[in-house]
């Protein structure tokens, strides 16, 4: 087993932590053996944002989380931190990330985490498409004095 | 982070932290009663009852300070895994913990203002041997007096007289521990 | 005094399953889902979220619902319910600059970098009631081509306004700070307050409050000479620092409206003239909100800026905080509905003997 790049784990923790519960459910209909080292817990997170975009933070509001952590049977840890009250997502989220530090991460990747990732752009190239065609464009015709 | 730290916590926090929070209520309400109390297995030197109190009273938003052997890597995993709570200077804490000795001068801690004499700090306080017996406390929650082992009895005494301000103490030792609120008045005998 | 209730468990038990009944409303039509209210009262929602200070739009749905649509009862019903959740730990701030875009205009600008994008808007229709609606047909779906969606690329960050004027030194900076800013909701609001803690007064206040102070500076009292530099709303991500892992991960997303205003200024004794800003960010597609949360940031700012206090109530700092938050002022408001038996028959006795007082002085005057 090889210690997979932190890059690439945060990339899948954020895929697996943002797709729609009951896609990963889909995708992961039955769950290996596995057990809790933390059951799932719901709580609140803070989001904060920055005074002009870019200043001094400050405290926006709170958003729902749930967080798990789970052993496979065969050893790997995965833990997951996912927006929302959904146990199953954030139990399915670490069981995935336990996976992919397995001599299973190129199967799990392949069919889980790189299936939610490429819907997840689609969905999101389409409503960029979509706020394209409400663009507006300006046209400064010349002006006398201009020369 | 090695799989020890992430083990050793709650099992069923909701049931556990609530009896663990009633134990805690009625030990700082009766100073000199000693509790019993279990459901935590934190690495070591951590004692259970100290493990139960940081699992049950600290998370993210109440900064620690670890004195001592208790400031060590294990802990520090533990801590980060289970409670998430920053790890400070003693003059920062909310919590603190470690023995007598480790946290001395206590003095650093904070004691609150006139407005909020709650921005105060809670040692927690490991110790050898834990007995009904040796300082003897008075004040409320008392009835007439009642006996704690106590490391010393001076720096108590000083403490009382910042009084509403001031530190709180839990002593804990193995799965039992005590309360001393700052409310307290001690007294060696 | 004491007085006994008699009946009182039973007459509120029935109140209650009245309250439901009237909840559902009359049964030959179909009930409302909490799916149905978080997809089609989307901007009522939004407004539950981010006056409730809590983004989980099923949630905020769900208070809507039992809320009979009374949107303050359900901002209400979101606080309590907020108290009961863990703090399991804070976000790294937002970066608003790589929102995924769903509207962006600038009133200053016209051909800025990243062009004016409409989005769903309200501000070209005519304002007509569209009794199509009232037909119950559905409106026609219009996906973009996949051609255009294929060549899309919305992970490009679209840069602020304010960065443009910024390279001529003619605005303020606004400079970046990670000092842990005092959160409201976990220590008491002491003033002087930071602007820190204004802005998140301001972002769960409530938004006819917000709005009523910020359409006060516009007809003079504390006057900002306000333009809109920059509105957007969209999609970003929330970024966590993981204890257990040691780095941070992108958890999940919100939606969130940013508005920055460009005010004129004319200097003061500390301050060169150039153009100030104001600052508006509030969870969801909540525009009205977040133009009227900067400007009351811009008026608020009268003292860091040098400017004159002209007694105008949104400069009063203590007056737009202690008043901007629609539960606490619901709380106060409403608790004399409750019994006041005692207080009120103190005040009666009062009001007995200073007539009895008067009539005897003016007895002995005749």
């Amino acid at each position: 087993m090889t210690e997979p790049l932190t890059k690439d784990r945060q990339t899948w923790m954020s895929v697996l932590a943002k797709a729609a519960p009951g896609r990963l459910a889909q995708l992961l209909p039955a769950l290996p053996d596995h057990r809790f080292l933390r059951a799932p817990e719901v709580g609140a997170v803070m989001v904060r944002g920055r005074i002009g975009g870019t200043g001094e933070a400050f405290n926006l509001g709170e958003m729902t989380v749930t967080r798990a952590s789970v052993q496979l049977s065969t050893g790997p840890v995965g833990h997951a931190w996912v927006q929302g009250r959904d146990k199953a997502h954030a139990t399915r989220a670490a069981i995935v990330d336990a996976l992919m530090q397995t001599d299973a991460a190129p199967e799990t990747g392949a069919a889980i985490v790189d299936v939610l990732a490429k819907e997840a752009a689609v969905a999101t190239a389409t409503r960029a498409t979509r706020a394209a065609t409400t663009k507006v464009d300006f046209f400064t015709l010349v002006r006398g004095e201009d020369k | 982070m090695t799989a020890a730290s992430l083990t050793g916590g709650f099992t069923a926090a909701p049931q556990q932290s609530a009896q663990a929070f009633r134990a805690i209520l009625e030990a700082m309400a009766r100073p000199g009663t000693i509790h019993l109390v279990a459901g935590a297995s934190p690495p070591p030197p951590l004692s259970v009852a100290a493990g139960v109190a940081l699992l049950t009273l600290a998370d993210a938003t109440t900064p620690l300070h670890l004195a001592g052997a208790a400031d060590c890597a294990e802990v520090r995993n533990w801590i980060a895994f289970h409670i998430g709570a920053p790890l400070v200077a003693a003059g920062a804490a909310d919590f603190a913990l470690g023995t007598w000795d480790a946290l001395q001068p206590v003095t650093d801690f904070r004691i609150g203002t006139p407005d909020y004499p709650d921005r105060s700090a809670t040692l927690i306080v490991e110790v050898d041997r834990l007995a009904a017996h040796g300082a003897c406390l008075t004040g409320p929650g008392i009835e007439t007096v009642s006996w704690l082992s106590l490391p010393e009895t001076t720096a108590f005494r000083a403490n009382r007289a910042q009084f509403p301000l001031g530190f709180d103490c839990l002593f804990t030792c193995g799965a039992r521990f005590a309360g001393l609120p700052r409310s307290t008045r001690v007294e060696a005998i | 005094m004491y007085v006994a209730v008699k009946g009182g468990e039973r007459a509120i038990d029935n109140a209650h399953a009245w309250l439901a009944e009237e909840r559902r409303g009359d049964r030959g039509v179909p009930e409302l889902s909490v799916a149905q209210i978080r997809e089609q009262m989307r901007l009522a929602v939004n407004r539950v979220m981010a006056e409730g200070s809590l983004y989980d739009p099923d949630l905020a749905a769900l208070a809507i619902k039992q809320a009979r649509g009374d949107l303050i009862e359900a901002v209400f019903l979101i606080r309590a319910y907020r108290t009961t959740l863990p703090r399991l730990g804070t976000s790294n701030p937002i970066d608003t600059a790589k929102m995924t875009l769903d509207r962006r205009i600038s009133a200053t600008f016209k051909d800025l970098p990243g062009g004016q994008v409409l989005g769903p808007t309200f501000d070209y229709t005519h304002r007509l009631l569209d009794f199509a609606l009232m037909a119950e047909g559905e409106p026609p779906l219009s996906p973009p081509p996949e051609e255009a969606v294929a060549h899309a690329n919305p992970t490009q960050p679209v840069p602020h306004v304010a960065s443009f004027l910024n390279r001529d030194g003619l605005i303020e900076e606004a400079a970046a700070s990670d000092a842990t800013p005092i959160d409201l909701t976990r220590a008491p609001l002491e003033l002087p307050a930071s602007r820190a803690l204004r802005l998140q007064a301001l972002t769960r206040g409530d938004e006819g409050f917000v709005l009523s102070m910020a359409y006060s500076t516009q007809r003079g009292y504390g006057r900002t000479h306000a333009f809109v530099g920059e509105l957007r709303i969209g999609r970003v991500a929330v970024e966590v620092d993981i204890p257990e892992l040691g780095f941070a991960v992108e958890i999940g997303e919100v939606e969130v409206t940013e508005c920055e205003t460009v005010n004129q200024f004319k200097g003061s004794k500390t301050e060169p003239p150039q153009f100030t800003r104001g600052y508006g960010l509030v969870f969801g597609q909540t525009e009205r909100k977040a133009i009227a949360m900067s400007l009351v940031d811009r008026s608020l700012r009268w003292n860091e800026l040098g400017e004159d206090n002209t007694g105008a109530p949104a400069q009063d700092e203590e007056f737009v905080l202690y008043h901007c938050d629609n539960i606490q002022a619901t709380g106060f408001l409403e608790h004399i509905k409750l019994p006041h038996y005692v207080d009120f028959q103190a005040e009666l006795e009062l009001v007995r003997r200073l007539r009895r007082e008067a009539q005897t002085m003016q007895e002995a005057a005749e």
